[in-house]
């Protein structure tokens, strides 16, 4: 294991002593209301359109984000072959961390998102455990030669994949590795698709090495409140989430997320007095949203 | 003849509600003991021990036919259960499903040559712009489990791709899957599409995919909306059965 970086450092001893620390919201639908097509590239965007990407960092950051995802999600090799974009992923992650940081201010920090690869490990798929490694340790010291100062592991299913993913970071890098997993509400409660609960999720996840522990997108708010109470009782690591604004109805051929900032604003105390520290949002969630937040917090 | 195998017994024990468990009790109402081992090594993913039975079974002479409904399909029925109720997740039904295909190799071929009618003809995809597979994997595999025909387009298909693979193979049934939000109106794109031509009534058409939900189904013009596989393969039942 590497040393921690003075940046991921930081975060930790801001979190240790009590702040909040707000992160961003969607970059999926703030790109597609900027020009990304239904199933473009959004990694790829950071290359052809990296206007777009510096003002998305910027107004997240201008809304009162203390730190910014990197748009490099979808950025493993796995992803990225699907767009035949294969060669380009360090240049992708690299380019999404460096956009980031251009606008971050000093004491802002920017995170690399590291998403699922989308395959299944061996035996139930084809992908070995090394070649899942070595997706993971490209993305990210491609993001931490742009400057991002720490990574989310997001949107995991699988507790085997997410470890890959943990250790690829901290044995590479100097950065500080959260992980974040997404549980569906069924009827015996919440689960990933896999079959991980957020009580085992919790308990794994830091038997893995993760620093700070969390969830994101989900079903709305209110589920995420109750996924956080249960990964509470089962970590004293910081947490993190980050939710979706409910599921999207369409209305017109338009499609619409539900829930508004000011009625996220009061849901996310919820969450910081459940115990998480750093809280943003995630699909359909947009700057407004995090002003609320922001407001919020700091009424 | 009564279930005989402990293990389908108590995989049987593992419904929850009565009056289902009865339902899929039936299945092997007149299962022999050789059709029940399929369906256990099948629910447990037991791909080897499928197949030698599968052969096993063809070698004593037992119909092609039997060993698919009795066998493969009445064990599937319990995976789709476990799976609808938490009690089993992706992993377990990806396993299953191999097993299944082990078994599908030597029945396939009989079933084909001896002209046999599937239950149904379903086509599947995953929508224009959307890369994204399990879920409609899930839904194929539990499609072919219950004794439909799947064409698969795989994913990114456009509209145009939908119209011709329900015209070639004159499917009765189309299923399309999205898991983007950015990508979920490229459903109501298609169907519009089929209006477009006059050829919505030929077919009934489902959609899934996690973002989804029965309102959204519902504003676009679906026939029916899945929210997992097991409803998939229900919706798929019922349009047959109401053409019928």
């Amino acid at each position: 294991m590497k040393t921690l970086s003075n940046k991921s450092q930081e975060l930790l001893n801001r979190i240790s002593q009590g702040e909040t620390i707000i992160s961003d919201g969607g970059t999926g639908t703030y790109l597609q209301k900027n020009g990304l097509e239904p199933g473009g590239c959004p990694e790829e965007f950071n290359d052809s359109n990296p206007e777009v990407i510096k003002k998305m960092a910027r107004e997240y950051f201008e809304a009162g984000s203390d730190m910014v995802l990197t748009n490099s999600f979808g950025g493993s090799v796995f992803r990225q072959k699907h767009y035949g974009f294969e060669e380009y992923v360090f240049k992708f992650n690299k380019l999404a961390a460096q956009h980031a940081k251009s606008q971050a201010p000093k004491h802002g920090f920017v995170c690399g998102s590291l998403g699922p690869t989308g395959e299944f490990l061996e035996p139930l798929g084809t992908v070995s455990n090394q070649e899942m490694y070595d997706s993971f340790k490209n993305q990210a010291l491609a993001l931490e030669e742009g400057g991002a100062d720490c990574v989310v592991i997001e949107t995991m299913l699988d507790i085997d994949e997410t470890s890959i993913a943990i250790n690829a970071v901290r044995e590479n890098t100097n950065m500080l590795a959260m992980a974040s997993m997404t549980f569906d509400k069924g009827p015996k409660g919440f689960f990933t698709m896999m079959g991980v609960t957020p009580e085992d999720a919790a308990k794994r996840l830091q038997q893995s090495g993760a620093q700070i522990i969390g969830a994101n997108c989900g079903n709305g708010i209110e589920n995420m409140i109750e996924i956080s109470s249960k990964m509470r009782e089962s970590t004293d690591r910081p947490m993190i989430v980050h939710c979706n604004a409910g599921i999207p109805s369409l209305v017109s051929g338009e499609i619409l997320y539900p829930e508004s900032p000011e009625y996220m604003a009061e849901q996310f105390m919820k969450l910081i007095e459940v115990g998480v520290n750093i809280v943003g949002g995630c699909c359909g969630t947009s700057p407004e949203h995090i002003k609320a937040l922001f407001n919020a917090i700091n009424k | 003849m009564p279930i005989t195998n402990e293990t389908l017994e108590s995989e049987l024990n593992n419904i929850e509600n009565s009056q289902e468990r009865d339902h899929i009790r039936k299945l092997w109402d007149h299962a022999d003991i050789l059709m029940q081992e399929i369906s256990v090594n099948l629910i447990q993913g037991n791909n080897t021990a499928v197949d030698e039975l599968t052969k096993q079974a063809l070698d004593n002479g037992f119909d092609a036919n039997t060993i698919l409904d009795e066998g493969l399909i009445a064990g599937m029925a319990i995976v789709g259960i476990k799976f609808r109720d938490n009690l089993i997740f992706v992993p377990e039904v990806l396993v299953a499903a191999r097993a299944m295909k082990a078994g599908m190799v030597y029945i396939e071929p009989i079933l084909s040559a001896s002209g046999i009618e599937p239950i149904g003809k379903v086509i599947m995809g995953t929508v224009k712009g959307d890369l994204h597979d399990i879920g409609k994997n899930l839904c194929i595999m539990m499609l072919r489990g219950a004794g439909f025909t799947v064409i698969d387009l795989g994913v990114d298909t456009s509209s145009e791709e939908f119209i011709e693979a329900v015209e070639e193979h004159n499917a009765e049934i189309l299923g399309m899957s999205a898991l983007l939000t950015t990508t979920m109106p490229n459903m109501g794109k298609t169907i519009t599409s089929f209006e477009d031509i006059e050829m919505r009534d030929l077919v009934k058409i489902m959609v899934g995919g996690a973002p989804l939900s029965q309102e959204f189904a519902d504003e676009m013009g679906a026939d029916g909306f899945g929210k997992d596989a097991i409803s998939c393969v229900d919706l798929a039942k019922q349009f047959v059965a109401n053409e019928n």
